[in-house]
């Protein structure tokens, strides 16, 4: 029997911290450390001597100030006088409101646009070609600026709808006054309003939210369960019995009957945007700056979901059709049973980077004077207190929160969707 | 059997295919007429196509190209078609194309850019045609970073010079202690810290304390800067970074960012796939950085931040801040793409290189990245376009790109209302960069694809 012995141990040497590969990795990361907390270091000691030299301080004590500026295009109140802070959630709130609108135009017009790339007819398949590159090959900041410039160029003043024989009228049943100062659309109104609830208290970061609304959306909620609810019956007693009970006038019923009587209840009616003086009034009014900045951010992302859906569309092999076929399935649940499954697992990661990228590129917003995060935080606050250090930081950490929570969000997703290989 | 009367006994010669099923008809009839829907969508697409180009080729054609201000193309188009809806007035490309083009730059050394340009397209041409042109065209590549600086910026030769014989003492060192890879990065930090400090001149000797290499530096490159015009041979005008604009500033941006932030990208890549766990933190800690905020943020660093993490007094040129800024950012996008290329390689070939014996960067060299670049070269080209397309972000920072132009344009009485034909010009220009971009990776594709499989 042999014996095996252990072979002497080496003794360490100052020179295998270099020539020995296991001990190579540890003095380059302990040099890379090292490096790396100089540069810090020296990033911030020079910061502490210019910031001495300047006579400033790193403090935060400034949003507390009244901000004194307006920001026409907001979600919730504000005025001048409410403070810096304030300002810089409303326009938080205003980057949020661009992105999610942004986000689904951009959806639709991209998968619309990707399927008709595919068409069998050859004039749609071109024309959407066109656009595709036409948008994907021209900067976006260019985009925005365009959009704005028709939008204030070539629609009529809000003067041009005054009089019995106006040049110009309100569409879609009088409700809807396009103008180059922007969209005005109707309000809902509840004429016997539940009134609002304050939350936050007086602080900044206050929230108004409507009574009215989340009495809907909880009606809303119990219809759609009430909804599956039936649904699930009328499942139980196919399995059971082997016939379907009819149920889709129920179901239709349970949907819209209890929002309906609620909206009544409520008093619910649109409030129309109507020509006082010079301008109109009532209404919601939709600036330029937004509607340009959604319109250019819309179309440029969706030239991009465009290229991924037709791409995603394309990586399904053609056996995967046929096999469906082969099964008697009709196209239109080929598509929806098989295609489409298979096909989102390829376009959602893609996809979601791009809602990231439309979110970063809606800071782009200054161009066109939408007071977003960047136009208030670092636009505005910025230059009238003079604290470049403080805004741009907090810009940049706010938006890389942004962001790492839709990545945080698409790498749950892509868990759960990945392919389980054996 | 053979007498069955109904047996044919020889073959019917082919028909033709019925004539509504080929040529043209055939053609129209298979996609764009199949079924009444597509027929209907059809005619629908062609009225609109109809409705699209009659405005625009109108626009566009029936125009007034000799016009020194907007009111003048204004009666120049009553006078000739009674109204002044529906055509352009090319007068302002006409009246400042060269502005455009080379935003502020002194007329009369327009041939350094135009020469820095064709140079451009002389260095990149081994690279992107290696099969057909000259592999000696590799030297101008090799000697472009060098050259470009010094021929937009001017001053003397003698810097470049210094830069180049910099970069090559660096990187003979590195290969001494590393091999060929870490002496390319040594000589590429070194030249790229090089000219900084020579276009961050002038700055104030006491920035820089009292290193001993940094006096050396900083002396060499102050003496070097004081070198008279006359004394100097090869000495070029000095042309200041603010009068840099137009596209001349897109292409000059994009350039450096894209030529710097491909061997930046790898870097940070590799050290993102890295099993040492400082630097791989490091590395995803700055790539998830940068893409997670918006370019803008960064240009406002480049704008109002820089100088403050610099060392006090440093008076960076803002051009040059912007490169950096817009250099970082392009690196980490570069570093993604390149992470999936590196992903898509199997283990074998890092097992393989392994098992011959080569080491980390002789394997990086010769196996690990000709495959994973070439996996990578589509998001590569797009990054380069995004690139190429953000650099229109600086007219934000008051930089005069062709965006920042047109509002100064547009500023000036004669051209003040002017939006249509000056966005048309800037579109078309970055239209066929970005396009010709696209076009050129599909055909890198197809060229590579065809070599391997």
């Amino acid at each position: 029997m042999a014996t095996m012995t252990d072979p002497p141990r080496e003794s360490f040497r100052l020179s295998m911290l270099i020539y020995d590969t296991r001990y190579r990795s540890l003095t380059i990361q302990v040099i890379a450390l090292f490096a790396f907390m100089l540069l810090v270091a020296w990033i911030i000691s020079n910061t502490v001597q210019n910031l001495a030299g300047l006579g400033k301080e790193v403090e935060f004590g400034f949003f507390g100030e009244p901000a004194s500026y307006d920001i026409n295009q907001r979600l919730l109140e504000y005025t001048s006088r409410d403070t810096h802070l304030r300002a810089s959630f409303i326009g938080l709130l205003n980057t949020l409101v661009v992105a999610i609108l942004g986000c689904i135009t951009a959806t639709v017009i991209g998968v619309f646009v990707g399927v008709a790339r595919l068409s069998r007819n050859w004039l749609i398949a071109r024309i959407m070609t066109v656009y595709v590159e036409m948008f994907r090959n021209v900067p976006v900041l260019l985009w925005i600026v365009f959009a704005m410039a028709i939008l204030i160029e070539s629609l009529p003043s809000p003067r041009a709808f005054r009089g019995e024989d106006a040049p110009q009228s309100l569409i879609l049943n009088d409700s809807v006054a396009i103008t180059n100062r922007g969209v005005y659309v109707p309000e809902a109104l509840f004429s016997r309003s539940l009134g609002d609830v304050r939350l936050f208290g007086e602080s900044s970061v206050r929230f108004d939210v409507s009574l009215d609304l989340i009495v809907i959306i909880a009606v809303l909620a119990a219809s759609v369960f009430v909804f599956r609810r039936i649904r699930a019956w009328a499942e139980r007693v196919q399995n059971e019995t082997g016939n379907r009970p009819t149920t889709w006038h129920f179901q239709i019923a349970v949907l819209v009957v209890p929002t309906v009587i609620l909206l009544a209840a409520l008093g619910f009616h649109l409030g129309k945007p109507e020509l006082k003086g010079f301008n109109f009034a009532g209404g919601t009014h939709l600036r330029n700056s937004l509607i340009a900045l959604w319109i250019a951010l819309s179309l440029y992302t969706a030239a991009f979901i465009a290229e991924i859906v037709r791409g995603g569309i394309l990586a399904i092999s053609k056996g995967q059709t046929e096999a469906a076929g082969s099964l008697g399935l009709r196209p239109n649940r080929i598509m929806s049973l098989v295609i489409l499954p298979q096909a989102l697992r390829v376009i959602i990661p893609p996809l979601i980077s791009n809602y990231l990228n439309l979110t970063k590129n809606s800071s782009l917003a200054i161009a066109v004077g939408y007071l977003d995060i960047t136009g208030t935080l670092g636009g505005i606050t910025l230059n009238q207190t003079g604290r470049e250090l403080e805004c741009i930081l907090l810009l940049m950490l706010i938006y890389l929160f942004i962001s790492l929570s839709i990545s945080v969000g698409m790498n749950i997703y892509n868990k759960r969707v990945a392919l389980v290989e054996r | 059997m053979s007498d069955a009367s109904f047996v044919r006994s020889e073959m019917l010669s082919e028909q033709d295919p019925p004539p509504t099923s080929v040529g043209v008809i055939g053609w129209l009839r298979a996609n764009l007429f199949s079924n009444w829907w597509n027929s209907i969508l059809t005619v629908l697409c062609l009225a609109a196509i109809w409705y699209v180009l009659s405005g625009l080729l109108g626009w566009t054609l029936l125009s007034v190209w000799n016009a020194g201000s907007l009111n003048e193309c204004r009666e120049i188009m009553i006078a000739s078609w009674g109204s002044t809806h529906g055509h352009a007035c090319w007068g302002v490309i006409n009246d400042r194309w060269l502005q455009l083009l080379f935003g502020f730059y002194p007329p009369e050394l327009y041939y350094r850019p135009i020469l820095a340009m064709l140079l451009l397209f002389a260095a990149l041409a081994p690279v992107l045609f290696a099969d057909k042109v000259s592999p000696r065209l590799l030297y101008v590549t090799a000697a472009y970073p060098f050259l470009m600086p010094w021929l937009m910026w001017g001053g003397s030769i003698w810097t470049p010079v210094g830069v180049a014989a910099g970069f090559v003492l660096a990187y003979l060192v590195g290969r001494k202690l590393g091999g060929t890879v870490p002496g390319l990065v040594l000589g590429i930090v070194s030249a790229i810290v090089w000219w900084m400090l020579w276009l961050g001149l002038p700055v104030q000797s006491e920035v820089f304390g009292s290193g001993v290499g940094e006096i050396l530096v900083v002396g060499l490159g102050e003496s070097l800067a004081s070198i008279s015009p006359d004394a100097a041979p090869f000495w070029l005008e000095t042309v200041e970074s603010r009068k840099f604009g137009g596209f001349m500033l897109s292409v000059l941006i994009g350039v450096v960012a894209i030529g710097c932030s491909l061997p930046l990208g790898i870097l940070l890549a590799l050290g993102r796939q890295s099993n040492m766990l400082i630097v791989k933190a490091i590395c995803v800690g700055f790539i998830e950085f940068i893409r997670g905020v918006p370019l803008i943020t960064l240009l406002f660093v480049a704008s109002t931040l820089l100088n403050i993490f610099l060392p006090p007094g440093t008076n960076f040129d803002i051009i040059l801040r912007v490169m950096i800024m817009v250099t970082l950012f392009a690196a980490a996008y570069m570093a993604e793409v390149i992470r999936g290329g590196l992903a898509g390689l199997p283990t074998g070939q890092y097992e393989g290189a392994d098992s011959l014996g080569l080491n980390y960067w002789q394997a990086q060299r010769l196996i690990i990245m000709p495959q994973a670049l070439k996996i990578s070269i589509p998001g590569i080209v797009s990054t380069f376009i995004g690139i190429f397309k953000d650099t229109t972000l600086v007219s934000i920072i008051a930089l005069l790109d062709p965006l920042g132009l047109s509002n100064s344009i547009r500023a000036d009485t004669d051209w003040n209302g002017v939006y249509w034909e000056l966005f048309a010009f800037i579109a078309l220009m970055f239209f066929i960069a970005c396009f010709g971009m696209s076009r050129y990776s599909m055909y890198l594709e197809r060229k590579l694809k065809t070599e391997n499989d």
